[in-house]
């Protein structure tokens, strides 16, 4: 199992598998080459790299973050046309009583990854997001299956 | 005269400034420690602080796992001071800091909390972490503003994404004084961890003639 640490990205074919654990208010977006089994996963922090001042880790960033990780698998033999993604995450792991931007940084997390895979013509297929709860993921290239692990609540596969 | 105080400088730690900042974390948690002790009626160790300059990845870690699912209560600091208080622990410690404090009357074993003991835990949380913030502010002379506690039970490293994100936008490290406290008899375990930001770290440090 490959391990993919916060404001990180990594790469994994079958039959590996890759996982990020804990994701909070972060976004996990797992990027999947279905004809070579070859899947990419990213775990983002924040939305947008051009509105902070220190963007020189570019996993950091859902717009950076997914440039990086579709770049990592077309050097790997993925080809951009066939990849589709599906992400999970971007909880508000406390509930804040003032509406304040930077706390509700899970939503504009999810935001800013659907309109950047968007942005590069990548469908996805599933997603897990939301709420207020951490997730942990695990993807299994093999199948394609990602398992979602909560606190409290069954797993599932989405 | 003072300079432009940067994190780098910690990366030693025979440093003055590292020093200082596990003196601060020292009589913070010190007071906390014994806000709890007089809480719970119970006596309560801690451990010397621990100053670290963390990257990202590496902040669940302090914790344990990132997996492991622990009590997190989170308060915004603003004032001359900004950055967070996080008070944390272990989900089974939560439950015996509950029951100690509501007494035999109303203890429980349910793996769940009950309304009455999320409300008894946040003003733990509360009560506790102002024993810090109190002593820090005491000590330093600086003015600082706690929100109301913010609380989450789920995973360490979900809870500890919510500091990491709100420091991310400013820098690639966070700084992190680290308390461990521990109850003799039962050994409950927890942490606080005062992360202040960059620009209030050189306040600390010049409020203290650094």
């Amino acid at each position: 199992m490959i391990r993919v640490g916060m404001a990180d990205l990594n790469i994994c074919m079958s039959p590996d598998a890759i996982t990020t654990l804990g994701l909070g208010s972060c976004v996990g977006i797992v990027l999947y080459d279905t004809t070579l089994k070859l899947a990419g996963l990213a775990h983002i922090m924040l939305p947008d790299s051009t509105q902070i001042r220190s963007n020189s880790n570019v996993a950091k960033f859902a717009d950076t973050g997914i440039d990086a990780l579709v770049q990592l698998m077309e050097k790997n033999g993925a080809k951009k046309s066939r990849l589709i993604a599906k992400i999970a995450g971007g909880a508000q792991m406390f509930k804040f009583s003032s509406e304040n931007s930077m706390l509700c940084v899970g939503k504009r997390n999810i935001e800013a990854t659907k309109i950047k895979l968007e942005s590069l013509g990548i469908r996805i297929i599933a997603e897990d997001t939301g709420d207020s709860y951490g997730r942990t993921i695990e993807f299994y290239p093999e199948t394609g299956e990602l398992l979602i692990k909560t606190v409290g609540k069954t797993e599932k596969i989405i | 005269m003072s300079t432009q105080k940067k994190f780098e400088e910690l990366n030693d730690v025979n440093s003055m400034p590292y020093d200082i900042l596990r003196e601060v974390g020292n009589i913070g948690a010190g007071n906390a420690t014994t806000a709890l002790s007089q809480l719970i009626h119970a006596k309560v160790d801690m451990t010397v602080p621990k100053v670290e300059l963390l990257n990202f990845p590496e902040l669940s870690d302090i914790v344990g796992s990132a997996e492991k699912t622990v009590v997190g209560i989170l308060l915004n600091l603003s004032g001359d001071i900004g950055g967070m208080m996080m008070f944390m622990i272990d989900y089974s410690a939560a439950r015996h800091l509950v029951n100690q404090l509501l007494g035999d009357e109303y203890s429980s074993n349910a793996e769940y909390f009950s309304e009455m003991d999320l409300s008894a835990l946040k003003e733990i949380g509360n009560i506790i972490s102002g024993a810090y913030l109190s002593a820090l502010s005491s000590l330093t002379g600086l003015k600082i503003i706690e929100s109301i506690p913010y609380m989450a039970i789920d995973m360490a490293g979900a809870i500890l994404s919510v500091p990491a994100i709100a420091f991310g936008e400013l820098g690639d490290k966070a700084l992190l004084i680290e308390s461990e406290f521990n109850e003799i008899d039962y050994s409950v375990n927890g942490f606080f961890i005062l992360i202040p930001t960059e620009e209030s770290y050189g306040k600390i440090l010049s409020s203290l003639g650094m």
